[in-house]
Parts: structure tokens; C-alpha cells; sequence
């Protein structure tokens, strides 16, 4: 079991109190497992993502706690988190494009960033230009600024650099949203490459775009409002969903195949509930088609069948 | 309704404006009523650049664009508003598309007070309830609230809404459902579903391709300014001629199925891609200086057209 999550909580302090932007997240990756996390904006994946690498100021855990690889992360200690980062965890932030210094060339960087962590640039200098021609950049890069690349290259190059350790998390935000398709479809596959070859043990895949984590993903945890709502392989989660909110999500999404005129999706009626004080029971009540009574109080996120859980009174187990 | 007959648009850059920039080349289409054309494209391909020639926020270098047979380029003065009254756009970004110090709402003052000075408080009021209607929004829950107090998907219906109270013929939609939810934009691309079949004609510009295809009739795919291939919509998603759209078709993430199956389904279905290509099969360039006059684009089967495959990348060997 390579990474343990078991009822994380982290608020964001905020003048008019807390607002509940994670709340009690279990779950679990196992090695070489790469895990989709989607939701819609201010359901909290990023929070959870951003939580498990580094609480910012206005971060505040609540509870909970993380284990990697049989060791417990102090992830309220951002001191404590140093020893972790870059080695045992990393990340590949939103916004590539400016996630290099772009006042060093970028193998001076390189360099100076494993001396940081008392590594040798020389010894590992070999694999790192093996890898950056596995992704398809030139040797020379290493001698060239961050703003000589373009915005895929650069895309390519924090991806080597964030996983030149050989971390046994890599947490992946949003890293091809604000690429073109065939840019997209290249990063995407530079990622599974990655797994493939053992860079990196497994990983979290933040996304909006459900579709393109059905490419990737070999398992797909959905988030509603600060909460999880279901995780199952990927399979399971796209055709055979049981939570009213994926299911929903899911049908609402457009194809390449399906056309207005002769099949008219339809999407979630209301808006997600404000975290600043969310309402009891479960969140996604007021827009759901399905809720009864039950739903006043907070469904537990359960497994229903073999590694698929899901946090909803109505989905219960085939057998029960 | 709309017709764009060979627009150009480039810009002069570099010192001194030494060196020419072509945004957009020879592009030629047409949008009638009651259609939805989606214009599609990476970034850099010109998309946005076509959209703001139509609405007259760019100049048009060659070419001429036509609105129910007047010459866009040639409305000035108070003509300008009038052509605003039958034209209007919406843009990707929601939030940057208000003010945020006044209330959403001041959007319609301000069509109210260039447009509709003379109408009745109460008839105004109907108006905008109607309007509001129409895009399935509840007027109490939008008006008199600020920008930062409504959701991307309220604000950008706001804007259609805005559009709506003036005599809409022609939307100009450039990247309106990007900035938006997977559970809402569903609800805003059905809205333009309805406009279109109000008898608006709708330029859906987008760099996704499920959304232009779900909704449009027509679909043109732009790449580097030029239209490579368009036609209707189920024969160039279904039948993509241009090795240019087989990669973008190929590179969509599908919900059902895998990258490795749609590359595999039109390889199989679609020949090789080397040799002359069909451009130049209709139009060799040996025909001399009658060649400058050939359209930009050859017929495949019905409806369906296709540029030159090459676009200086070397793909298309010409004998």
C-alpha cells in the first residue's frame, strides 16, 4: 500500500470562520496506481492535492493523517514536510509555464536544486538526460532559459525535473488543462510513460476532465463539495457509476459522437453548497433526484463491492 | 445570412513594422439562420481574430465579410449601432467581462440607455424578465447582485441574456463554455441549442471538439489562419480528409473509448496520407498564374472541402 489517507481535514481560515474546503477524505493508492481525482471548482481536489505536498498560510489541518510507504507524513509541519518533498513526494504545479526560474539557464537550476537536497548533479546528470530524451527535448535544453521553450517543452521539462528523484508520489494539478488536444494527449501519455518506466510509484491526477482521466487513470475518485462521493476503477466509475452526482456529471458530458439533435444531455440543475457552513447530511441533497429522508444525515463512504466505495444512502451493497 | 469571402487579416510587427504577421488567410464561409457554425481551432489559429473582424473590434486587411449583403467593413458612424443591434458576441472569460465595483446588471442599463431610451420603466422590466427567461435564469436570484455573488455559468447567460434584448440575428460565441463547469456548460451550450432554432445564426468558436461537434451543423478547422477542412459536421468528424484533423480527432479523450482505438478505427478506415494531396490533385501548381485564383479549398464529396495538407510543413509532395 503506497499511500494511506484516512480522514484528512484541512479549512481554510477565512474573517467569517472556516470554510470546510476538505472534510474527512480516506482513501488509498496503491503502488503503481495512477489515481483520477475530479470535481468540479470548489469541490476541494486541489485542496487535497495541495495538502498532502504543502498547507499554505491560509491552510489549516484540522485532522487526520497520511502515510507513504509505511512512513507517517507530517503534513501540518511544513518544516517537517522538507525531508519528504521532492524526494518521497512531488508535484507538477498548474502553471508549468512559469514554475521554472527564469532568471537560470535551466541546468544551472537543475543543479542547484539537487545540491539543495544533498545530491549530486554529476551522478545523476546521466539519467536525467536520458529522460529528457525519452520525453523528446534536445540535450541542449539544459543550457538554454525557461523562456526560450515553448509552452509544451516546458510543460515536458518540469515533469522530468519534478520526478528526477524517483518520488513515490507524484501529484499531477491540472497539468493539461491549458493545453491544445494534441499537446494534451502527449503530456497525458508522457505520464503513464512515466509510471511505466518506474519513475514514479503512483500518482494523483487532478482534473476537471473526466474524459481524459478515462486514458489514464486506472482509478477515479470523484469529490462533491469538500466531500468524496465515490472511488472505483476507472471502468466502473464511467459506465457503471452509482452515486446520483457521478452519474450525472457523467451523462452530462458531450462526446465526439453525440449531437444535440439526436440526443439532448442535460446538466446539474443548482449549484454546489457554500463551505463556509455547509449543510448537514449529505451535500449533495438539494440537487439531487434521489433524496429522501435518509439524507439528512451524513452517508458514510462505504465499500459497496470490491474497490468500489461509495457515499450514498441509496448504492448499497448487491448482496445486502 | 453572414458570408466571409476570402478575409485576410495580418499584422505588422517587428521594428518599425518590417515584417508581416498573417493571423488569419483566405478565409471563406458562410453562416446562415438558424445555423450553428463551430470554428475550430488550436491557439494561434486565427479563431478569435475572425470573431472580433465579424463584430468590428479588428480591421480587416483583404477580403470582405457581409451581413445580409452589406459590407461590414463599410459601416461607420451611426450605422456602427446599428449593426450592434443584429450582432452581438460573448466572450470566454465571465468574470473579466464585468465591471466588478457596479451590479451585473448595469449590463442592461447601459443597452438600455444607447438603445432603448424612450421605453417604459415597466415595459423595460418585462423585457429583461423575458429575456432572463430565456436563459433560464430566475430574475430574482441574478439582478441587483454584484459580479463576485453569481457563478461563472449565471454571468455568461447574464451576457446572452443582454444580447437578447436587442434584435439578435447573428451570435459571435467565442470560447463561452471553456471558463465553466462540466455540470453547467451543458445548460449554456442547450441555451445556444434554443437560439439557434429560434432562427439565430451562432459562429461557435471553440478549441473543443466534442462541444463544436454535439451542437453545430457546420464545423470549419482552422489551423495556422487557414481553413484546412470544413463542411458539415457528421462528415468531417465522421470522414476527416485532413491529416490535420485526424490528429485532432485522434488526440479528443473520448469517454468509451481509448486513444489507441480511434487511431486504429481511422487508420483502418482512411488510406495513407502520402503523395500529392487532394488540393493539389484538383489544382496542380503547374496551371501556372491561373493558380492564384483557385479557391482555397477543394470539394471532397457534398458539403464537405479540404485545403492544401501541406501549409509549408513539407507533408503534401507535390509531383
Amino acid at each position: 500500500m503506497s499511500l494511506q489517507v484516512s480522514d484528512l481535514r484541512v479549512y481554510y481560515r477565512t474573517l467569517a470562520g472556516d470554510v470546510q474546503a476538505l472534510d474527512g477524505a480516506t482513501f488509498s493508492i496503491a503502488d503503481k496506481e495512477i489515481m483520477g481525482l475530479a470535481g468540479e471548482s470548489g469541490c476541494g481536489k486541489s485542496t487535497l492535492g495541495n495538502s498532502l505536498i504543502r498547507l499554505d498560510g491560509r491552510m489549516k489541518y484540522v485532522a487526520g493523517s497520511v502515510t507513504l510507504d509505511g512512513n507517517s507524513l507530517p503534513v501540518w509541519d511544513n518544516d517537517g514536510m522538507n525531508e519528504f518533498r521532492f524526494r518521497d513526494v512531488s508535484v507538477i504545479p498548474q502553471y508549468a509555464m512559469s514554475a521554472m526560474n527564469p532568471t537560470r539557464k535551466i541546468g544551472t537550476m537543475i543543479a542547484e536544486l539537487l545540491e539543495s537536497r544533498g545530491e549530486s548533479y554529476k551522478e545523476i546528470r546521466p539519467e536525467l538526460m536520458r529522460r529528457i530524451d525519452l520525453v523528446g527535448l534536445q540535450p541542449d535544453v539544459l543550457s538554454r532559459y525557461p523562456i526560450e521553450l515553448s509552452g509544451g517543452m516546458k510543460q515536458r521539462m518540469v515533469m522530468v525535473i519534478s520526478t528526477l528523484l524517483d518520488p513515490s508520489l507524484l501529484i499531477a494539478d491540472e497539468i493539461t488543462s491549458a493545453l491544445d488536444v494534441s499537446t494534451q494527449r502527449a503530456v497525458a501519455e508522457t505520464l503513464v510513460s512515466f509510471r511505466d518506466h518506474g519513475f514514479v510509484k503512483s500518482m494523483m491526477v487532478i482534473t476537471h476532465d473526466v474524459s481524459i482521466l478515462y486514458q489514464t487513470a486506472d482509478t477515479i475518485l470523484i469529490m462533491y463539495a469538500g466531500k468524496l462521493a465515490e472511488k472505483a476503477p476507472t471502468k466502473t466509475i464511467i459506465e457503471d457509476p452509482r452515486h446520483p452526482y457521478t452519474r450525472m456529471l457523467i451523462s452530462s458530458l458531450p462526446e465526439v459522437g453525440v449531437r444535440y439533435a439526436n440526443k439532448k444531455l442535460s446538466g446539474i440543475p443548482g449549484s454546489p453548497p457554500a463551505l463556509l457552513n455547509p449543510p448537514t447530511g449529505c451535500r449533495f441533497r438539494a440537487r439531487c433526484p434521489l433524496a429522501f429522508d435518509k439524507c439528512a444525515e451524513e452517508p458514510p463512504f462505504i465499500e459497496i463491492a470490491g474497490d468500489h466505495s461509495v457515499a450514498c444512502w441509496k448504492a448499497t451493497r448487491a448482496d445486502a | 445570412m453572414l458570408s466571409l469571402n476570402r478575409v485576410s487579416k495580418s499584422y505588422k510587427v517587428g521594428t518599425f513594422g518590417g515584417k508581416e504577421l498573417v493571423a488569419v488567410r483566405d478565409v471563406s464561409f458562410d453562416v446562415d439562420e438558424g445555423e450553428v457554425v463551430s470554428l475550430i481551432g488550436e491557439s494561434g489559429s486565427g479563431k478569435t481574430t475572425i470573431g472580433k473582424m465579424i463584430l468590428k473590434l479588428v480591421e480587416i486587411s483583404r477580403g470582405s465579410i457581409t451581413c445580409d449583403g452589406t459590407d461590414v467593413a463599410g459601416i461607420h458612424g451611426g450605422a456602427v449601432k446599428a449593426y450592434y443591434r443584429h450582432v452581438q458576441g460573448v466572450f470566454q472569460d465571465p468574470f473579466s467581462s464585468y465591471n466588478p465595483i457596479f451590479k451585473a446588471d448595469r449590463v442592461f442599463s447601459m443597452i438600455r440607455s444607447e438603445y432603448f431610451a424612450d421605453m417604459a420603466r415597466s415595459e423595460w422590466s418585462d423585457k429583461i424578465e423575458a429575456a432572463l427567461r430565456a436563459v433560464t435564469l430566475e430574475p430574482d436570484q441574478v439582478l441587483n447582485k454584484y459580479p463576485h455573488q453569481l457563478s461563472g455559468g449565471q454571468l455568461q447567460r447574464l451576457l446572452v441574456a443582454r444580447a437578447l434584448l436587442l434584435d439578435l440575428k447573428f451570435l459571435v460565441a467565442d470560447e463561452i463554455i471553456s471558463m465553466l463547469d462540466a455540470s453547467t456548460r451543458i445548460d449554456v451550450l442547450n441555451l445556444l441549442a434554443d437560439l439557434k432554432s429560434r432562427g439565430m445564426g451562432i459562429l461557435f468558436i471553440t478549441h473543443d471538439l466534442s462541444l463544436g461537434n454535439y451542437i453545430s451543423e457546420k464545423t470549419v478547422i482552422l489551423r495556422r489562419g487557414a481553413i484546412v477542412e470544413m463542411g458539415a459536421t457528421e462528415k468531417v468528424f465522421g470522414n476527416p480528409t485532413h491529416p490535420y484533423t485526424k490528429v485532432l480527432i485522434t488526440s479528443v479523450p473520448q469517454l468509451h473509448k481509448k486513444w489507441a482505438d480511434v487511431e486504429a478505427e481511422i487508420r483502418a478506415r482512411g488510406g495513407d496520407d502520402s503523395g500529392t494531396c487532394l488540393f493539389h490533385q484538383a489544382y496542380p501548381p503547374t496551371a501556372g498564374p491561373a493558380a492564384a485564383d483557385a479557391p482555397t479549398l477543394v470539394k471532397v464529396e457534398d458539403d464537405h472541402y479540404v485545403g492544401c495538407f501541406d501549409l509549408g510543413q513539407g507533408i503534401c509532395r507535390v509531383a
